[in-house]
């Protein structure tokens, strides 16, 4: 692995590996370091969270991985994890006595690539370099990328012009993908320039101050730079503008492919979601759909999806949507949503989304090209639509998943249906194209992920999906969206809660070959889930808070589908008792450290 | 009997007699040639620190009304510290505590917490006397434990 450790481990790895312990308790300080001392790692220990992030900010590539106890004196372990992911970009395990699932939900969102229950075992210890080793190879495929990543912006600049997306062609979206994908990678780093740069969480306000600022100057014309200037947030720089930029452009362009079934494809990395989650704790997702796809799949071919909205946009963006309605193609209002349903749900599934359902349950104008040989390569097209009236019903979308639409029109609540993938492919490997090929492989976002989990069982249970979007883009148009949907309709976009449940999804998704128990996690029972891939699951990763934007919406659509569990899911939300639900906070494929 | 028969008797009392769980016997696998008394040292440490969380609960405790939630945190500190050397009837009292202060029973707290300072005392004790034995029993058989 090139970007292996500290040169003088070099092959000793993960011997050496340089750990952090902080832990208020004097007693498990000195047992931890024991422990870690015997797996070869090098250990440092802290009794204070304050002494702790003073010694990370000091040097900040001296240590490979953070273990610290959520309960400090001090400082709140769980500010103490925010801060560690955010500014060093350090994959942080949590530690407690307490397995409550509240609590380890918490870290999870907090971007813990794992909690671990005290007393803690040996063989978990023995095991967190895996964050560490993921997180590498991660940002390898990073600097990879990038070199592709700046020809593509050059070229897909034009693209993102708006007109360009004319459905009908289908090689040029295809192209397009590559493109697309590449960036999408690289943008999902947020920084193509700097491998360990500290990763942006595109939280909903600062979204929103995006969406503003480019309103502002005008969606024609805007720049990174100029965009930058108006948002005033000191800490961000140019490049995550612009990368968050070309998201949002690709999601705006997705809107506008949306009228051609064919050419649709879905490539949306997803790499951000904007978590309109009230309380703010939010913020993962992403970057862990992301992860997840970027291993496993590369049995995703594009497949036209075409889903969806149709014409949701045109309901939706109509009056609001100043830039964005340009693109969308006006087809007929209704309809739309249906289809959007569909998309919506997929997402979720993490290893076992099988192309089966799903889709059928979408109005008839949906026509999935489920069976589409070229189907996703992984990227789910985000599909947000939004609903403009209630009557359309066809957020049932799937049978077994998702698809929240809330029955209450108003175009609040916007859907993202990443839902093509599962109908997709019954095979998802064996179409394979020659550009999904090179597009999964380069993919790390979330969208291959979807779509490896055509290939498996669906887990039903994860699927909540019930908005979520699945792409970076989608994110950001999604956001978008919600912005323009707010003026229209004068109901804020998203409210927050049950849209855990958008994260859920994308958890669900574990990439079936990375993933050896993917499948199993969906089904497993919450609890174990979470404590038991918590755990033992090399894969988690301290994704949560990197360049995710989540989005949420207001309320799930209850789903008269059959599922419970997928009603379960919609329901979910911090209101919620928690053990109804089984989404798969921290599904193991999720966490890609 | 001799001194080593004796410390392994008295070890697997305390197993026995559900004083210890399987976490001493991980902290027993990681002593070593580089820290041959790691147990003792972990045991020591353990009930030094833990002093100062048992004042603190027992001066929260002589507070009217009950601060439930300052002892509930206080509890947890003490349970998850209880849990390090695998004081099992220790770590159960301190659960059963923080269930009396989620319920608001200061009666049951108060019960609770003298059994569990009982329990913590008596476990001592018997640490003690084992760690004593142990050593007079000769280095070599501070690690050997049955399979």
């Amino acid at each position: 692995m090139e970007n292996g450790f500290a040169s003088p481990r070099g092959d000793a790895f993960p011997a050496g590996l340089r750990v952090l312990v902080v832990d208020d308790d004097p007693t498990w300080l000195k047992i931890l370091e024991k422990m870690l001392k015997k797996c070869s790692y090098e250990v440092t220990t802290c009794g204070l969270a304050r002494d702790a992030l003073d010694m990370l900010r000091e040097r900040k590539d001296r240590f490979d991985i953070v273990i610290n106890d959520v309960n400090m004196p001090d400082m709140d372990g769980f500010k103490l994890l925010e801060h560690v992911g955010l500014e060093m970009d350090l994959p942080v395990i949590m530690m407690s006595v307490d397995g409550e699932t509240s609590r380890v939900m918490k870290g999870v969102q907090h971007g813990a690539c794992d909690y671990l229950l005290k007393p803690v075992r040996m063989k978990e210890l023995r095991n967190i370099w895996q964050h560490v080793f993921r997180k590498k190879i991660h940002e390898v495929r990073e600097i990879e990328n990038h070199d592709d990543v700046q020809l593509i912006r050059g070229g897909s600049e034009e693209f993102e012009d708006g007109q360009l997306l004319s459905g009908g062609d289908l090689t040029s979206p295809k192209k397009r993908k590559d493109t697309e994908n590449k960036e999408h990678e690289d943008q999902e780093f947020n920084d193509p320039s700097a491998v360990k740069k500290a990763r942006v969480v595109w939280s909903v306000d600062l979204h929103q101050k995006f969406v503003d600022a480019v309103d502002q100057i005008g969606f024609d014309k805007v720049g990174p730079k100029k965009i930058l200037d108006l948002m005033k947030v000191p800490w961000l720089t140019r490049e995550n503008v612009a990368s968050h930029l070309q998201k949002y452009r690709l999601y705006l362009s997705r809107l506008q492919k949306q009228n051609q079934p064919k050419s649709s494809f879905c490539g949306t990395k997803q790499s951000d979601f904007t978590s309109k989650d009230p309380t703010g704790s939010f913020g993962i997702q992403n970057s862990i759909i992301m992860r997840q796809n970027s291993a496993g799949n590369s049995s995703f071919g594009y497949c036209g999806n075409k889903i969806l909205v149709q014409d949701v946009g045109s309901e939706i963006y109509e009056s609001d949507l100043k830039g964005v309605i340009s693109f969308l193609p006006v087809t007929e209002p209704k309809k739309a949503l249906a289809a959007d349903a569909s998309i919506l749900q997929k997402s979720s599934n993490g290893s076992g989304i099988g192309p089966t359902h799903s889709f059928g349950s979408l109005g008839p104008d949906v026509k999935y090209n489920i069976q589409s040989p070229n189907c996703w390569n992984g990227e789910i097209p985000v599909m947000q639509f939004a609903q403009p009236k209630q009557e359309q019903d066809p957020y049932r979308v799937l049978e077994d998943s998702y698809a929240p639409l809330p029955p209450s029109g108003g175009p609040r609540d916007q859907i993202q249906a990443n839902g093509l993938q599962p109908a997709l492919s019954i095979n998802p490997r064996t179409s394979v194209t020659e550009n999904s090929k090179a597009i999964t492989t380069e993919i790390e976002p979330l969208c291959t992920e979807y779509g490896s989990n055509h290939a498996g069982d669906i887990s039903r249970k994860r699927q909540r999906i019930d908005s979520f979007s699945v792409g970076g883009d989608t994110d950001v148009a999604n956001a978008r969206a919600f912005g323009y949907m707010s003026t229209s309709n004068g109901s804020p976009p998203m409210k927050n809660h049950s849209f855990d449940q958008i994260y859920i999804n994308n958890w669900d998704s574990p990439q079936p070959n990375i993933i050896p128990e993917g499948g199993s996690i969906l089904i497993s029972p919450h609890e174990d889930l979470e404590i038991h891939s918590l755990q033992g699951y090399g894969y988690t990763e301290n994704v949560g808070f990197n360049n995710t934007e989540f989005l949420t919406f207001e309320h799930p659509v209850p789903i008269t589908e059959p599922s419970n569990h997928l009603i379960d899911g919609l329901r979910f939300n911090y209101d919620y008792p928690c053990d109804s639900m089984e989404y798969p906070l921290i599904d193991r494929s999720l966490f890609i450290a | 009997m001799d001194l080593k028969r004796q410390a392994a008797y008295m070890r697997k009392s305390l197993f026995d007699q559900g004083y210890l769980d399987e976490q001493f016997i991980q902290l027993e696998d990681l002593q070593d040639d580089v820290n041959p008394n790691f147990v003792e040292e972990v045991v020591t440490l353990f009930y030094k620190d833990s002093a100062r969380l048992i004042l603190n609960i027992e001066q929260a405790m002589e507070r009217s009304p009950l601060d439930f939630n300052k002892l509930d945190t206080y509890m947890h500190q003490f349970k998850g510290s209880s849990s390090s050397i695998g004081a099992r009837k220790v770590k159960s009292e301190a659960t059963q505590f923080r269930e009396f202060c989620k319920a608001g029973n200061a009666e049951g707290c108060m019960k609770t917490f003298q059994q569990l300072k009982r329990e913590y005392t008596t476990l001592k004790k018997k640490l003690e006397t084992y760690f004593q034995v142990v050593r007079q029993a000769g280095p070599a058989e501070t690690a050997c434990r049955p399979k």
